[in-house]
């Protein structure tokens, strides 16, 4: 008897549950699609067309009624997110999204990342990072004052009614007319570099386009007559017989003379062939490898300075070793000119012997 | 690129050129709502509603503008230069085309997709006396129909749609919040759009149960041109930039049923070398010892 009670208890307890799940269960044919990042549910199932077309009220009856179903299933699976009280006990429920999965465009390209400027690259190279503070004890005020800007450390240089005379210096000469023009220079410099950063950073950016042979209507005009020219001359006669319009210009002569290989004439600089002639021969017949002293050279030169730039990396740069670095580079230069001056002549011979 | 030649002069202006340039993780988009040159009371009242859903992520242009952005699409660009928008919604009516909706979107403020959409019955706020939910509110969006899916024009005016209403992308949502749905139904070459509020019914267990209250705007739309972006465009504006992904942790894999699994790489032992004195679990127990020796035990036991 007790057995059959608590079977019964079981049942009832089930079907309970079975009811109040039905409130909330929808039938549906086909799944729901979600991206619940964007709240966003799509149903696949054919709507039911025939009852759709009458219009009216009905319409919206069923318009309704299939809105509530959907909306259903998506607040189910937006409750079994992981929830948690956000400001303590008694906060409002606030459930944790997931990231958005449907691939929407984006309103702007990806920002490309600068090119570095010219200091920057110097910096690289020797090693040089930034060490000085942008704040400074001002001894005067009794506080932290910024290096430059807006209430600087030493007041404002502009307010400034003393002015040192420097030791070598002409006794008649205005100081403060001297401090003015050189600001004035220091600012002009400043923003010529600023302005030659720009230009070469807007260079190299428009030297390595991604797909530029469309027209994106961000091209200037430099940029569309090379786009142009490229299509001009990437045809089987390099773009020798191609028409153009009644005013652009010809085309300069090019250095190739429109031919694809260069030869060497036959006849010419018999000492020329001669050398290049012996110099290929004696490569050849040569048991040990060739060495290629310029490169030599510059190698050990990018290591030295690599090396020196390792060896400085924390320590003080002192003005002083700057400047006998740069003492030290008239010797050197020396080799390096020596160095560099050979590719000129090895050019033409390998040239010629490539031809 | 005029621009980047002048520096900003004051903070406030630096401010304002970095809200607008490219980056990683992007703004909300901004909507546009222009009126065109012949624009009808049904159509003005079709951009005040939808201003009103999308506010304060949207402008609307109070004047008419006398332009025709299937032929000549500059002055948008201009507009969406100027007020760093990338979403419109152009209205406009005439004879051949009477209460013309032009949504679309742009990229890079160049027009990327643009749908002409037909209204052919509109209900305004205003018309439906019911309680409104709070300003700003993010939507939930239901797509029901197969044509969504199947057909490409479909594909892209639901993907215009999500963009349109979507509203700003948040980490974490709170529960009793979802209180707008807008549902679009697709059926016999039309769309039926449609807004409800949601009302949390108590039900026996912890997921509500949903009673929907037609509220907002509701628009029966009509496609009529198209004028989308090419693939390969299309692929471009889609292309997200690396930073964006998240990291994959390496070493960790999951199988089908849900197990993790790790994987600890270890150097070669020198097995000579391994630790096997002093460790208690190793050591021989008094029963594994006599059993060796025979039975004769060493120990003697000590009686009491």
């Amino acid at each position: 008897m007790a057995a059959v009670r608590v079977e019964a208890v079981l049942a009832a307890a089930e079907e309970q549950e079975a009811e109040k799940r039905r409130s909330v269960t929808v039938e549906k044919e086909l799944e729901l699609e979600y991206d619940l990042g964007n709240l966003l549910a799509v149903d696949r199932n054919p709507p039911p067309a025939a009852a759709l077309r009458g219009a009216g009220p009905r319409r919206e009856a069923l318009l309704q009624a299939l809105a509530r179903d959907n909306t259903q299933l998506l607040v189910s699976r937006l409750w079994e997110l992981p929830a948690e009280r956000a400001g303590g006990a008694g906060g409002p429920l606030v459930a944790q999204l997931p990231e958005p999965t449907f691939r929407l465009p984006r309103e702007k390209p990806p920002p490309k990342p600068r090119p570095p400027t010219r200091w920057e690259q110097f910096a690289r190279l020797k090693g040089i990072r930034r060490k000085k503070t942008s704040l400074v004890w001002d001894e005067q005020a009794k506080e932290w004052r910024r290096r430059w800007g807006y209430r600087r450390a030493g007041g404002d240089p502009s307010r400034a009614w003393l002015a040192e005379v420097p030791a070598g210096a002409d006794p008649e000469e205005d100081q403060f007319a001297r401090l003015r023009r050189e600001k004035r220079e220091r600012v002009a410099r400043n923003e010529l570099n600023r302005l030659r950063n720009l230009a070469r950073a807007h260079r190299a950016g428009s030297a390595v386009p991604a797909a530029p042979l469309h027209p994106t209507g961000h091209q200037d005009r430099d940029e569309l007559r090379r786009v142009a020219r490229v299509a001009r001359v990437s045809t089987a006669s390099l773009g020798r017989f191609q028409p153009r319009l009644p005013k652009e210009p010809a085309e300069p002569p090019s250095r190739s003379g429109g031919k694809k290989r260069r030869f060497e004439p036959l006849l010419g600089n018999l000492a020329a062939e001669r050398s290049r002639q012996l110099e290929l021969l004696r490569d050849m017949g040569s048991k040990k490898p060739v060495l290629d002293v310029t490169r030599a050279v510059n190698k050990q030169l990018r290591q030295e300075e690599a090396e020196a730039a390792a060896a400085n990396k924390g320590k003080k740069q002192s003005k002083r070793g700057k400047r006998g670095r740069r003492q030290q580079r008239p010797g050197r230069s020396g080799k390096k000119s020596g160095a560099r001056r050979q590719p000129q002549q090895q050019k033409p011979a390998g040239g010629g012997t490539g031809g | 690129l005029l621009i980047c030649y002048r520096k900003p002069k004051t903070k406030r202006a630096k401010r304002f050129l970095e809200k607008r340039e490219p980056k990683l993780n992007e703004n909300t988009k901004n909507a546009m709502l222009i009126k065109g040159g012949n624009a009808n009371l049904t159509v003005t009242e079709v951009l005040k509603d939808i201003y009103a859903v999308k506010k304060p992520f949207a402008v609307l242009y109070k004047r008419k503008n006398i332009t025709r952005p299937f032929e000549d699409q500059t002055s948008l660009e201009f507009f969406s230069k100027k007020s760093d928008c990338s979403l419109f919604l152009f209205g406009s009516h005439n004879k051949k085309r009477p209460n013309n909706l032009i949504i679309g979107r742009m990229f890079d403020y160049h027009v990327l997709d643009m749908i002409e959409l037909g209204v052919e019955k509109f209900v305004s706020l205003k018309d439906i006396k019911n309680s409104k939910c709070p300003e700003g509110t993010k939507p939930m969006l239901i797509f029901a129909g197969d044509v969504f899916d199947v057909n490409e024009e479909y594909r892209r005016l639901k993907s215009l749609l999500i963009d349109f209403f979507r509203g700003p992308t948040v980490p974490s949502i709170r529960l009793a919040g979802l209180e707008y749905v807008l549902h679009f139904t697709a059926v016999d070459g039309k769309i039926y759009m449609r807004s409800y509020k949601v009302l949390l019914k108590k039900s026996g267990c912890k997921i509500p149960r949903i009673e929907l209250e037609e509220m907002g705007p509701s628009l029966d739309l009509v496609m009529r041109r198209t004028h989308l972006a090419s693939d390969d465009l299309y692929k471009l504006s889609l292309k997200q930039p690396k930073g964006l992904k998240p990291k994959k942790k390496k070493n960790i894999s999951h199988d089908v049923f849900g197990t993790t699994y790790g994987r600890i790489h270890m150097q070669k032992q020198d097995l000579s070398k391994l630790q096997t004195r002093k460790m208690k679990g190793l050591k021989k127990r008094p029963a594994e010892k006599s059993a060796e020796d025979g039975g004769v035990t060493p120990k003697k036991s000590k009686s009491a």
